[in-house]
């Protein structure tokens, strides 16, 4: 791998403007993330995570910025006159497949057994073959710890089950990078730890991941980078040990008392931070 | 410890409360005067001579009868499957964004859902005076094949054609109401994992909006399969047409028509079998096992009405 390539972020999001009607959801956000980088977006509710995770894959369309990953436009191609032209279905939904999403809802196949939900869009969009497509499934189901549930239907699994078949679902078309959408929201509190063990692993073996959190504990842990939304702004953003600990706005301070009033913050694994 | 008798730490241990049911006169005297009337319609059945047992008998078995019965059944199997293929269309139709596309769903389903089947059954039928020739080619340019109206639209034609476009009017809402009926998230997280729109209707929405599609489907095909009888306006040989045209000989028209009514009858109870087990099917991974679950027959919701004497029993707590 060269410099230049080396210093290429995987994700880059430059001056993002959306709005939902007359909602301005965000102004002007500026976001990368480099290889093997972690960055957690934190921030309350409606201030724009969400939504910024959705333009990055076009899941949502963007009104002014630009956003690439590994340097190809989302949802645009750059035409030699250098003016945008939208992509067709067909090619937005090929790039797509290099990025994994995880919801917060988990949103699994629900008439589909776990094994089948894996390899589903491998041999589907990719065109890998059954035998292989199913070997690597078993492979990923086997490290998010669930090896043995390859021919459970997804409401047998309890939330924190079907979040690891997610991950495992999205890993399976080996994305280059990971965004993951408020992954453990959604869960009871005693299963937040089991979504959270998996996406640390993940970071550990250097996959690039970008995750709306309020889990502060695991984004002090893991994150290379802290970006606090607000209104659709980076108020701020730094190391996490910076955000999280020493704050220079007042708005940011404010955020995390509020969080830190519902959950035991210097836990290693808070599971009760949701905002 | 006063305020609540059973803890984690500490199994409840309740004594089975025996209590006697309520009484209910009210359900003796509803059940008493239904049987009554059962009994007396039962009655008449039998001592009736008007009815005609024997030559309901009789003819009950007929190779005309059957044939009539075949001929139904062929074209609401047909028309069904016109009504579904194409009422699929239609729904993927009204729900496209490109404006000109979901309005001519939106105008066919209009149309069709309008005008009396009846009706229908008869502008197909007389086709040939509006367009005495039909051509196959290119629109306003050359064609390349012709036939006769008149030949190509036989009573069959247009009864399948009558009977399946009305169909497709009725189906097309069903289907739209399926897919608009399986969760958003699912639409989302196969785009998210780059499957293309045909792709994701046909492998995740598709299949779970059958959970939803099939139980009004039952109901649809057994109401084709009524509204075939409409057919033998038409002169078309079906089941009705065909004892028809028995009691026109033998002015034996009760017993006939009982006949139909009992062939009818046993089809559509058929297909309400069939039904049930295709939702119990299909009903797999809708997070209640065996799908139509805690729905009871007729038969078992009649057992169930027989008053328990069985004495209500919980935990009691002191």
């Amino acid at each position: 791998m060269t410099a230049a390539q080396m210093s290429q972020p995987v994700v880059s999001v430059r001056e993002v403007h959306k709005a939902f009607g007359r909602l301005q959801v965000l102004r002007g956000v500026t976001v990368s993330a480099g290889k093997g980088e972690v960055v957690c977006l934190i921030g309350p509710s409606g201030s724009g995570k969400s939504t910024l995770l959705r333009c990055i894959n076009h899941l949502e369309h963007i009104d002014a910025g630009e956003i690439t990953v590994e340097s190809q436009l989302v949802g645009y191609r750059r035409q030699a006159d250098g003016r945008l032209r939208e992509l067709t279905p067909r090619e937005t939904a090929r790039r797509r497949a290099r990025i994994g999403m995880v919801f917060q809802q988990f949103n699994l196949f629900a008439h589909l057994t776990v094994l089948q939900n894996v390899i589903e869009a491998p041999t589907r969009v990719l065109r890998v073959d059954r035998k292989t497509a199913i070997a690597h499934a078993r492979t990923l189901l086997d490290r998010v710890g669930l090896g043995d549930k390859g021919d459970a239907r997804p409401w047998q699994l309890s939330g924190g089950q079907q979040q690891r078949v997610a991950i495992a679902r999205a890993l399976a078309m080996r994305p280059t990078v990971m965004l993951f959408d408020e992954p453990t929201s959604a869960l009871d509190p005693e299963l937040v730890g089991e979504v959270l063990d998996v996406m640390r692993g993940l970071a550990r073996e250097g996959m690039t991941m970008i995750v709306a959190t309020h889990e502060m504990g695991f984004a002090r842990e893991v994150a290379d980078q802290v970006v606090f939304l607000d209104g659709g702004v980076i108020v701020e953003r730094g190391p996490a040990a910076q955000v999280l600990d020493h704050p220079g706005h007042q708005r940011t301070r404010q955020f995390l008392a509020s969080i830190a009033g519902r959950g035991d913050l210097s836990a290693a694994r808070p599971t009760q931070a949701r905002a | 410890m006063s305020v609540s008798q059973t803890t984690a730490d500490e199994p409840a241990v309740g004594t089975p409360l025996r209590a006697r049911p309520a009484r209910r006169p009210g359900r003796w005297i509803a059940s008493a005067v239904v049987l009554v009337v059962v009994a007396t319609f039962g009655h008449t059945l039998v001592v009736n001579p008007n009815f005609e047992w024997p030559v309901v008998g009789h003819y009950f078995g007929s190779s005309l009868v059957l044939t009539g019965l075949l001929r139904t059944l062929e074209v609401t199997g047909i028309s069904m499957l016109l009504g579904i293929v194409l009422g699929t269309v239609i729904a993927v139709m009204r729900l496209s964004s490109t404006p000109i596309v979901a309005t001519a769903g939106w105008a066919y389903v209009w149309i069709f859902r309008s005008v009396p089947l009846l009706v229908q059954l008869l502008v197909w039928y007389n086709l040939a005076a509006l367009y005495p020739r039909l051509s196959i080619g290119i629109p306003f340019g050359p064609a390349f094949a012709h036939v006769d109206a008149n030949h190509a639209i036989t009573p069959f034609v247009a009864a399948v054609l009558g009977l399946g476009l009305h169909e497709a009017a009725y189906m097309a809402e069903i289907v739209r109401a399926g897919i608009l009926g399986v969760d958003r998230g699912q639409t989302e997280a196969a785009e998210a994992l780059g499957m293309h729109r045909m792709l994701i209707l046909r492998r995740i929405v598709l299949p779970q909006a059958l959970r939803l599609i099939i139980p009004p489907t039952g109901n649809e095909t057994i109401s084709t399969l009524k509204g075939s009888s409409l057919v033998s306006v038409l002169s078309m040989a079906d089941l009705l047409y065909s004892v028809q045209i028995v009691y026109s000989r033998t002015f034996q028209t009760i017993p006939l028509l009982l006949v139909a009514c009992l062939w009818y009858l046993a089809v559509t109870s058929v297909l309400g079998i069939g039904q049930y087990y295709l939702e119990r099917h299909v009903g797999r991974g809708s997070g209640r096992p065996g799908g139509a679950g805690g729905r009871r027959g007729p038969l078992l919701s009649l057992l169930r009405m027989r008053p328990s004497r069985r004495a209500v029993s919980y935990v009691a707590g002191p």
